[in-house]
């Protein structure tokens, strides 16, 4: 008689977890990253979680008796269960959240979402063109990119930010700039005559910014404006239409494509995005009726 | 032996693709240049009679707003150009130029390449459109400057 072991190693399935309810993640450090932006570090109390995500998606963050935010996840995937959030503080949610102290408990719910196309990117030069804090949703991917740094050719960031004070993750972009083969290009809209970096908006930087046009996977997040003026610029050089990824925002809600509230055109957001490929939203960025 | 500066002229961006006799023509209008980090390349106010293509380095365009100081509108870098005001009457800077580098850059001499533009109009035809792509892109820029996109709508 046969034994029963292939019926024995099938593991029965669980209970589907509902994704419309917040798990209970205790505040670990409330990190001031700029004037108006701060960074939440937050750790599962269920130490059992086997929480993970793909660079670029988001979660529904939740101040109890408040209200819930969508938030771009921006720590390093391998580094799960700790997670991190960047937000700017702009409303009645992320007020409270700035609020928290280290010790508090919060919900989450996710990962929701489309990621960054980190593994297409193998063989090829990679451009990551961030503006404001449009660089905490590509942060993930920028670990996952050093994490295998010999699989990729030239890693470009460039990064345009309002002034030298307003930008993200300096200490760290600082050290992967002396730790990693990586070309990072920093710009800011104003500056006083003390900085003695770049001034001028990132799109300009993409005509003289060192990477093949013909063997490039570029990455976007940042103002809607900025992005489509990116995009301008990287197709004038030459880069191909199905080799640029965006990262969209719109009101996500649900998270799951059920509410309609990040309705975009014929996709949700939150379920096809935010991570879309420009020949998927070519016809409607930057319509003033979508 | 005499280097003419014809062959950087030829490889610099902004004069890609123009005809020989062109370059030949504009070439007598132009000298290298080498600017310390910090040194002032000019003033607002001063009479604009060069144009720079900066080689390598970086230029911080500057003008001084009260109570804030000298504060840098634009960065001028390898491969760009700085400076337009030698076109138009008064010819005269609107803002100062500051090397932030160590810079290296061809000088044009205004009053020579505009009478070379006035004499063949081909190359005057040729110049102009160069310029008017900079003056596009730099002002495509400005607006989004202007638009401050990564204040609370970022």
């Amino acid at each position: 008689m046969a034994p029963m072991l292939e019926q024995t190693e099938v593991a029965a399935p669980g209970p589907v977890p509902d994704p419309m309810l917040p798990m209970p993640y205790r505040i670990q450090r409330v990190r001031q990253e700029t004037d108006d932006t701060f960074t939440l570090e937050i750790l599962p109390e269920d130490s059992s979680s086997r929480f993970s995500f793909a660079p670029g998606q988001f979660n529904m963050l939740y101040v109890f008796g408040v209200g819930e935010v969508p938030i771009s996840i921006s720590s390093n995937p391998a580094n799960v269960p700790l997670l991190k959030h960047t937000t700017r503080v702009v409303g009645t949610v992320t007020k409270a959240m700035r609020k928290l102290k280290r010790g508090e408990v919060m919900g989450i719910r996710g990962p929701f979402g489309s990621h960054w196309p980190v593994e297409d990117a193998t063989g090829r030069d990679v451009v990551i063109v961030a503006g404001g804090i449009g660089l905490a949703p590509l942060r993930p991917a920028l670990y996952r990119l050093m994490a295998e740094r010999e699989k990729f050719r030239r890693i470009v960031l460039l990064y345009g930010t309002r002034t030298p004070d307003d930008m993200l993750y300096r200490r760290e972009l600082e050290q992967w700039r002396g730790k990693f083969d990586l070309e990072i290009q920093v710009t800011v809209d104003r500056a006083a005559s003390t900085w003695r970096g770049n001034v001028g908006v990132v799109t300009t930087m993409i005509g003289r910014a060192p990477f093949d046009p013909s063997n490039t996977l570029a990455m976007l997040c940042g103002p809607e404006i900025m992005m489509r003026f990116t995009v301008m610029e990287l197709l004038k050089r030459g880069v191909a239409a199905e080799c640029i990824y965006l990262s969209a925002e719109r009101n996500m809600k649900c998270g799951i494509g059920f509410c309609g509230h990040c309705q975009y055109g014929p996709t949700f957001v939150c379920k096809d995005g935010p991570v879309f490929a420009l020949p998927s939203i070519a016809a409607i960025l930057g319509k003033a009726e979508i | 032996m005499i280097q003419t500066l014809e062959p950087i002229l030829r490889e610099h961006p902004f004069f890609q693709g123009m005809e020989e006799q062109h370059i030949r023509l504009i070439a007598g209008c132009s000298k290298n240049v080498r600017f310390g980090a910090g040194e002032v390349i000019f003033r607002e106010g001063d009479s604009a009679d060069h144009f720079y293509l900066i080689r390598e380095g970086l230029v911080s365009v500057q003008f001084v707003i009260p109570h804030d100081g000298l504060t840098t509108v634009l960065t001028v870098g390898g491969g760009e150009v700085l400076g337009w005001s030698w076109l138009f009457p008064p010819y005269r800077w609107h803002f100062d130029a500051r090397a932030q580098q160590p810079t290296h850059a061809l000088a044009f001499d205004g009053k020579c390449l505009r009478a070379k533009c006035d004499e063949d109009h081909d190359l005057g035809y040729d110049i102009y459109k160069r310029f008017i792509q900079i003056l596009n892109d730099r002002l495509e820029a400005t607006r989004l400057q202007l638009l401050d996109v990564y204040g609370t709508h970022a």
